[in-house]
Parts: structure tokens; sequence; C-alpha cells
């Protein structure tokens, strides 16, 4: 049992040996020797391995304020500049009480109101000429402008437009009998749109909206169906919503 | 062991299919006898049965025999036959139907919009069509014939669009109803385009409906020898009415050719172009819509009159459903009863006691499916 210990410590010698050999460390970090305090007092280290600070009287480490963890740094710091006079040193920025809290964002120029206007931040001047009111701000999210719901606004009206071209175009659905969904939905009327997804008797199952574009596409208009994200698909569907601004949601309905 | 659940679907063919057997083994008494019996059980079971036009014409037959009837057809909105079949198809149905009609009417209305773009081959189509219907036809122009060429080929195959004709104490007026005012120059449109934004019921470029100054001039000095006892009718494609303006479901002067008629103890007016089951009364005028056979139109988002009984919802899923052809029953008080033949369903009658007494009388029955 002895031969095999003395064995095994000859072995890890030889891999110090060898490891040493192949990189030798000449500096090795001062192992920093804090002593012990007599009192049994706490006992603070700097990190530059040799500055070291006996606070008086404290005896738990966790009862050190902040207070006096400041002070004790403070010192500790200044014993440092004493041992480095040639050290630049620059000294850090005053600080600032506010920085204590989170910072403040500027306060949002168009307030997001509840159940007003067309959307969240619609009727936004008004609200902004009651600076008094209480309402909720701060949020990037939701603090844009009249110019960006403008432009929101003319990109959704312009997959619509897109949408109403493609409804009203025979070529455009693939129509090889020249008829298009205006024919018989002026309007959009009669897609309902708000009652799907329902159980389509006369497919047998469920149905979205795009299930009966495309079996309106396929059948009275005779084209092919197209693909669920083909680009006219989604310009229709957004064109048939468009249309039923208002009517209550019920899918399932028949 | 349990008996299968049958879908809703395999029971209405096996009742047709049980329906048209019984048929085949019967002669003419009692095809009629089973006839009613099986509209009586379709109106209490609420279910659709299909009937051919004849069968009604007995199983609604008036208490008193009318002074004589007229057939319609309307709104054919043919393409080229190359081009759509589908179309072809309905006009050949409802030629069918109005050949079958036994006894024969005296004329048959043909409601307007014959083509879809006005085109020659279009109307030629139509026309060739319309010449294997048994009976005299009667033709109105709409506006599907006639904004490409102004109504230069129309005119060249059915003469002037207005006119006026009197049959058997009866005064009959066609009128051009669907004059617009010139929003093509200034836009600097083709024909072709002017014809597309015309055939675009949604299409709010256009102008509105109007029988115009020119045509209601005509309108006064035609009436002016007729007595004020006589009956009219007047078939106009636009309904003489303002029903809803976006879809020119809409005629712009329509009060003003009210106005011309209101002398007149008994007015009808029979329309097209809206393509549902439609009535409704202005005083002492009842209005009819006609059904098309191409395409039926969903009922307006408003202005639909309160004495209109709402045809079911079409089924999407069938080619011929909410399209047909129609029947005019002239009783002799000079009043229409008005006959529905709504192809794969049951057909419906508003008579002319139901819109006389602002709805009092004759209600015909509800829809069950109302219009979205």
């Amino acid at each position: 049992m002895n031969a095999r210990k003395t064995s095994g410590i000859a072995a890890l010698a030889a891999l110090g040996l060898l490891s040493l050999g192949a990189a030798p460390r000449k500096d090795e970090a001062p192992k920093h020797q804090v002593p012990r305090s007599k009192d049994g007092d706490v006992v603070i280290a700097l990190c530059d391995g040799e500055t070291t600070l006996e606070v008086d009287g404290v005896k738990d480490p966790s009862k050190i304020d902040r207070k006096k963890a400041q002070e004790i740094s403070n010192h500790l710091m200044s014993e440092w500049r004493k041992k480095n006079p040639n050290a630049h040193w620059d000294d850090p920025a005053p600080v600032l009480l506010a920085n204590a809290q989170p910072p403040t964002p500027p306060q949002a120029t168009k307030a997001p109101v509840a159940n007003q206007g067309q959307s969240a931040s619609s009727n936004a001047d008004a609200v902004q000429k009651k600076q008094d009111a209480n309402v909720q701000a701060g949020h990037t999210y939701g603090a844009f402008s009249a110019r960006d719901e403008a432009l929101w606004k003319a990109s959704a009206e312009q997959i619509v437009q897109e949408g109403h071209k493609v409804f009203h175009d025979a070529k455009e659905l693939g129509s090889t009998v020249a008829v298009s969904c205006d024919m018989c939905h002026p309007d959009a009327s009669n897609t309902h749109p708000e009652t799907y997804p329902k159980y389509q008797v006369q497919l047998g199952r469920v149905a979205l909206l795009r299930d009966m574009i495309n079996w309106c596409i396929e059948n009275p208009v005779r084209g092919k169906p197209l693909a669920e994200d083909d680009p006219r698909m989604k310009a229709m569907e957004a064109y048939i919503y468009a249309q039923r601004k208002g009517v209550k949601l019920e899918y399932g309905k028949h | 062991m349990r008996k299968p659940i049958k879908s809703i679907e395999t029971r209405h063919y096996e009742e047709r299919d049980a329906f048209f057997d019984g048929l085949r083994r019967l002669d003419r008494r009692s095809f009629m006898k089973i006839a009613g019996i099986s509209a009586g059980i379709a109106a209490s079971k609420a279910l659709i049965s299909p009937h051919s036009f004849q069968l009604i014409d007995v199983a609604s037959a008036a208490p008193s025999k009318p002074r004589f009837t007229f057939a319609y057809i309307s709104d054919t909105h043919l393409y080229k036959k190359e081009l759509n079949d589908r179309f072809v198809r309905s006009i050949l149905r409802a030629v069918d139907d109005v050949n079958r009609l036994d006894p024969q009417p005296d004329f048959v209305l043909f409601g307007g919009d014959l083509a879809q773009l006005g085109q020659k081959e279009e109307l030629d189509l139509g026309k060739e069509i319309l010449k294997s219907v048994k009976a005299p036809v009667r033709m109105m122009v709409g506006e599907h014939d006639w904004f490409l060429d102004m109504g230069e080929h129309w005119r060249s195959l059915f003469g002037e669009p207005q006119y006026s004709f009197d049959h058997k104490g009866v005064h009959f007026v066609t009128l051009m109803s669907v004059n617009e005012k010139d929003f093509w120059t200034e836009r600097g449109m083709t024909p072709m385009e002017r014809m597309q934004t015309v055939a675009g019921l949604d299409n709010g470029l256009q102008s509105r409906f109007e029988v115009g100054a020119a045509g209601r001039e005509w309108l006064k000095r035609d009436l002016a020898k007729v007595d004020k006892k006589t009956p009219l009718i007047i078939f106009s494609h636009s309904p003489l009415y303002k029903y809803y303006k976006p879809w020119n479901f809409w005629t712009d002067d329509a009060d003003d050719v009210q106005a011309i008629l209101r002398p007149f103890e008994n007015v009808t007016v029979i329309h097209g172009h809206t393509h549902q089951m439609l009535s409704n009364r202005i005083g002492n005028i009842s209005f009819h819509g006609m059904l098309s056979t191409a395409w039926p139109w969903p009922y307006a988002p408003e202005g639909l009159p309160s004495l209109t009984v709402q045809m079911n919802r079409a089924d999407p899923f069938s080619n011929f459903d909410g399209c047909g052809d129609g029947r005019f029953d002239v009783l002799e008080a000079g009043l229409v009863d008005k006959l529905y033949n709504l192809w794969d369903r049951n057909p419906v009658t508003i008579r002319s006691s139901y819109l006389a007494s602002n709805g009092k009388n004759d209600r015909p029955a509800a829809t069950k499916l109302p219009s979205y």
C-alpha cells in the first residue's frame, strides 16, 4: 500500500517538473499575508497584495454599513496612493445623487390614452394640452408622433389597396372565365370574415377565411388556389378584413 | 346494429332521388298531387326541395284567374362562350324554363345586362340564344350592354331602348334608366375602361344612374294620352327608387319619375340590376326586382325597403343557388303577382295584395338565413 502511495507522489512530482519545464513562471503573484487581529476584529485586504486595514471594534463583516465601507475604502486607497506617489490616478467624476435612481426618460410627446381615438396614441394632442392629466407616460413604446401614425396608417392602407386590386381583377386572380371576387361580393360584402374559423358544412371541416378565398378561386373563379403565404392571399385578407371594421368578431357563426 | 347517422347532405340527396323516382312512375294527375304533398312536406320541414317551374303553377294557383302572364329572364351577363361557359349554361337553363311554361306566357321580358362588357360577340351570343325563346321577347337595356359603344351595337340588334306598348288593357313602358353623366372624357378613358368602370358595382368613380331630362320628357308625352285608370307597368333596369347609392341600386332622378307616375291608379315598376328578391311600395307604386341568371347579389348594408322579404342567402357551393328567372301574373285590377323561380330551391310568390296592403296581408315566408 505504501509503495503504491509513494509511486503516486513520484508521478505527481514528475508531472510538476514537466509542466515547469514547459512554461517556467518567473513572477508568481505575491501571496497576500493578511495578519490576524489580536482582538478578533475584521481585517480588510487591499487588492495590491500588501496593504491591510484592521477595522477596530468590528467582529462581523456583514455588520459594516455602506457609510463605514466607504470610509474603509477611502482609507485603504489613500494608503495605496502614499505608497505609489507616481501612479497616474485620475480622480473619479463627482458622484451625483440622482444617479442612485433609475434615469428619468424624456416625457413622451404623445402619451397613450385609453379608449379614445383610432389607436393607442390618438388624441395625443388633446392630452398634451392637459399636462396635469393623470396619464401613464415615460415609455419609449407608445411614444410615437402623429407623423409616425400617419406613416403606419399609410402602410396598412397600402396592403388593403393591393387587396382591393386583386379582389377586383380576374387576371390577377388567375381566373380562366373572367370572373373576379367583386362580381358577387361588392365591397367584399357577404364575405363575413368575422365568422371564421368555422366548421364549413360543405367542406366537412373547419375552414379559415383563406380556405374560402381559395375555394372561390378554384370554383366560381376557376383559377388555381393560392399558397397561404402568397402576397395576393395576404393582400386579399387585408382588404376583406378592412371592409368589416367595427363588426363584432363571432368565429364559428353560421 | 345502430342506424348510421346521415348527414344533412345525404338526406337531401336521398329525398330528391326518391322524389324524382316517384315522378317517373306517375301520370300527370298524380304528378300534381304528389307535387302538392311534397311542397307541404318541404314547407313544414323548412327544407329545400326541388321543383320544376310548372309544379308551382299548380301549387300556387291564384283563386281568380289572371288576365295574362309574362315571364322574365334577366341579368345574364354573358361573356364570349369560349371564355365563360358558366353564364351561357345559366341563360340556357332560363330559356328552357320559360319554354316549358304551360300555358305559355304572352311574352318574355328580358331585364337588361345581356352582356358583361357590352362587346359585339357577347350581345350577338345573347341575341342568338334568345331566338330560341318560343314566346315574343321584349328587350330592356342594362348598363353592361351600353357603355362600351354607348348602345350602338345593342340598338342595331334590338332597336331603341325606350318604348311603350299596350297589351290586353295594360300600358307598358320600357325606360332607359341607366344613363350616366360623363365621368370618362375628363379622365381620358378608353371605351373599354369606361365600360369596366361601369361594370364594377362598387366602383365609386362612375356617375349615378338616371332616366335624364330627355327621358322624363318622353315619358310625360307618352303618358299624356293614357287614361289615369289604365294600369301601368314600367320596365326599368335600375330600381326607380333610392335603395343604396354606392352600388347604384339607385336612380338619381327617381323622385321626378315617380311624380310623373303618381296620377295613375295602378302602377307597377319591374326592374333588374339588383340580382335579388326585392319588393317595395311607395305611394301608389309597387316595385319588383328580378333575379339574375348569372349570380346573386348580397343585400346592401343599408336602405333595404322594409317590405322586402329577403331570400335565403345563397350557398356559395352551388353554381345556381340564388339565381333564377320568374313570372308575373297580371291580375284583373292590373296589379301583378310575382313568382321568383329560384333554381334548386322552393319558389317564392309575392302577391300584389301584400304590397298593396303595405305588408298587412299575404306576407311571404320569412328568410331562414339572412344575409350577413
